[in-house]
């Protein structure tokens, strides 16, 4: 592979009947730092159809071209036309860097693109460093534990990787920015799709998204029952906050983990207050709640790593706290 | 019906009860992982329910797959008490070290061994990468359609599929023909307890293990040298705060915490 072929960063930017996920213009604010520095240009794809109007859109948050793929066959997400088109554009154009938002159809597009290509994709990312020559390292909490990995991918273009939506932040909107449109040919027919989509079903949730609670109660592992979780749904409506939880506690069947789990393959949560109940802290978890402005961890283990990343660290058992926490915070009238 | 030939892919992952004992060695900065235990990552248990559900359904077979050292047995050895029919581990120092691009080309590699294989089964995620990458992958050296996150399979007829697959807030049921690869979540069903009879299978049946020599494999695309990513540093991450411990009786502790917060504004109404 001809590495110093492949100049420029690319991102795709998702979207969905015909509206851009913010997962996109996430990106592309941050890539357009790293496009700066490396004097590189930066470039949004966009796969769908009758979506030419979407180009305006990603030149004001920070592209300098926009690949637009527009044809019938891209109408709806399937990995088996989305994949493709994307291997063509990949092959005749060349990107150093193509960044993907990790949303649930991203994460299905990705590999399939990166094995179709040959080269290597970091997922969940949620940092990237690029040195002078381009070649990026990609911060991805690895082994659930105490651990962040720095991936590399030296000898294969383009370098890949996945960034989980709500992590980087969307830039401001700057129309008077302008963008170069290329309108990539698209060969694929509906004949070369083994897929078709029967159905689309998406419902607004009807409980406030936890990524804009200002009051977060999260439990873990450490709760044990089910039974048990409902004294923090009761803590959270003392509050008016929502409940949250860990992946092993939605694994347990405690919360739902589409709704609930907070952390790098679920969602990252911005509170004033964040009270971690029966949580050890694995990193995946607390990469989630980093930027919460207080965070208290209830915990009997006193050397759970959640202590370490609390403000306040209560060492006890919960089923003692949160009862008086309750009441005390009834006192209050809050 | 026709009968349905399932080949679950499945991998070994630490058992999250003890991630707390994973350490970062300060001098080699690798990974400690000794005393412990590896159990089958649960979306593949997922994967491997689903596989069986069907199969007693419609008839076939269900085989795993997985790669790792020889003590992977211990796993595969599991997914015989819960009823597959067959076990494979590809297991060989050249297929060590291998980011998701170069297993899931071994993987595929294997599977291609097998004779006709309609459904590729696996989890979703696991639960120490939790990537999500090896299914797509291992059905593009399939050369084969995938839909990953999915929570629901239908049979149309014998060669077409309704597979319903998660999205945000909602989701799409998307048709495709066989063969193609699925990987589950864990809503797709409740994974059945091994009887005594599944554990007395188990100490009869015994994985195979294939080397590299035993499946058709480009040496360039497998194990380290095969893998296009490569992490050259792990380190801990600082997400340290002030961590001032409040102690006393539970009431006293409730009051502390309510004067603290109250203090920093962080309560609701504030």
């Amino acid at each position: 592979m001809q590495i110093d072929t492949y100049k420029g960063i690319w991102v795709y930017t998702e979207q969905r009947e015909g509206k851009l996920l913010d997962v996109g213009p996430e990106i592309l604010g941050e890539a357009r730092k790293i496009a700066d520095k490396l004097g590189s240009e930066l470039a949004a794809v966009v796969l769908g159809h009758n979506i030419a109007n979407l180009a305006d859109e990603l030149a004001a948050y920070g592209a300098d071209k926009v690949y637009v793929a527009d044809s019938p066959v891209l109408e709806v997400y399937r990995s088996d036309a989305y994949a493709p088109v994307l291997e063509a554009m990949v092959n005749e154009y060349k990107p150093e860097i193509f960044l993907v938002g990790g949303t649930s159809l991203g994460m299905d597009l990705a590999p399939r693109v990166a094995a179709k290509v040959n080269t290597g994709l970091s997922a969940h990312c949620v940092g990237l460093d690029v040195d002078e020559g381009g070649c990026m390292k990609a911060q991805t909490p690895a082994f659930g534990g105490s651990i962040m990995a720095s991936i590399t991918c030296a000898i294969h273009r383009p370098q890949m990787a996945t960034i989980p939506p709500g992590f980087m932040k969307k830039p401001e909107k700057d129309s008077s920015r302008e963008a170069e449109v290329v309108n990539v040919e698209v060969k694929l027919t509906e004949d070369d799709v083994r897929t078709r989509v029967v159905e689309v079903f998406r419902e607004e949730p009807k409980t406030k998204p936890l990524e804009t609670a200002e009051t977060i109660i999260a439990g873990g592992y450490g709760i044990g029952s089910k039974e048990n979780w409902a004294v923090l749904d009761e803590l959270a409506a003392t509050l008016g906050g929502s409940v949250g939880a860990t992946r092993p506690a939605c694994d347990e069947g405690w919360a739902v983990q589409e709704v609930q789990m907070i952390g790098q393959s679920g969602k990252t949560v911005h509170p004033n207050l964040y009270i971690g109940v029966g949580i050890s802290g694995v990193i995946h978890h607390l990469i989630g709640i980093q930027d919460s402005k207080v965070i208290v961890a209830i915990n009997r283990d006193a050397e759970a790593p959640i202590m370490k990343a609390a403000d306040y660290a209560i060492v006890a058992d919960y089923k003692e706290i949160v009862p008086a926490l309750i009441e005390e915070f009834k006192k209050l009238g809050v | 019906m026709k009968p349905i030939n399932f080949v679950v892919c499945v991998k070994p992952v630490p058992d999250s009860r003890y991630w707390d004992r994973l350490r970062l060695d300060p001098n080699t900065k690798l990974l400690r992982r000794e005393g412990i235990p590896i159990v089958i990552n649960p979306m593949d248990i997922n994967a491997i329910e689903e596989a069986l559900r069907i199969k007693e359904a419609r008839g076939g077979k269900v085989t795993v797959i997985s790669m790792g050292p020889a003590n992977t047995l211990e796993i595969l050895a599991w997914a015989y008490a819960f009823g597959v029919d067959d076990a494979v581990l590809l297991t060989d120092r050249a297929f060590a070290g291998a980011d998701t691009l170069a297993t899931a080309y071994a993987l595929a590699s294997g599977i291609k061994k097998l004779e006709e294989v309609d459904i590729v089964l696996l989890g979703n995620e696991s639960l120490d990468g939790s990537t999500g990458q090896v299914g797509p992958q291992v059905a593009e050296f399939l050369g084969v359609p995938h839909v990953t996150g999915v929570e629901k399979i239908d049979f149309v007829d014998d060669d077409t599929l309704h597979v319903r697959r998660k999205i945000e807030f909602g989701h799409m049921v998307i048709e495709t023909k066989l063969p193609v690869t699925l990987a589950v979540t864990g809503e797709i069903n409740e994974p059945r307890v091994p009887s005594v009879f599944g554990a007395l299978w188990a100490t009869e049946k015994e994985a195979k293990q294939w080397t590299v020599n035993d499946v058709k494999v480009d040496n360039e695309r497998i194990g380290q040298g095969g893998s296009p990513t490569y992490v050259p540093e792990v380190a801990n991450i600082e997400l340290q705060r002030r961590s001032e411990v409040l102690k006393g009786e539970p009431a006293e502790i409730a009051r502390q915490l309510v004067d603290k917060l109250s203090a920093e504004g962080v309560l609701p109404g504030a």
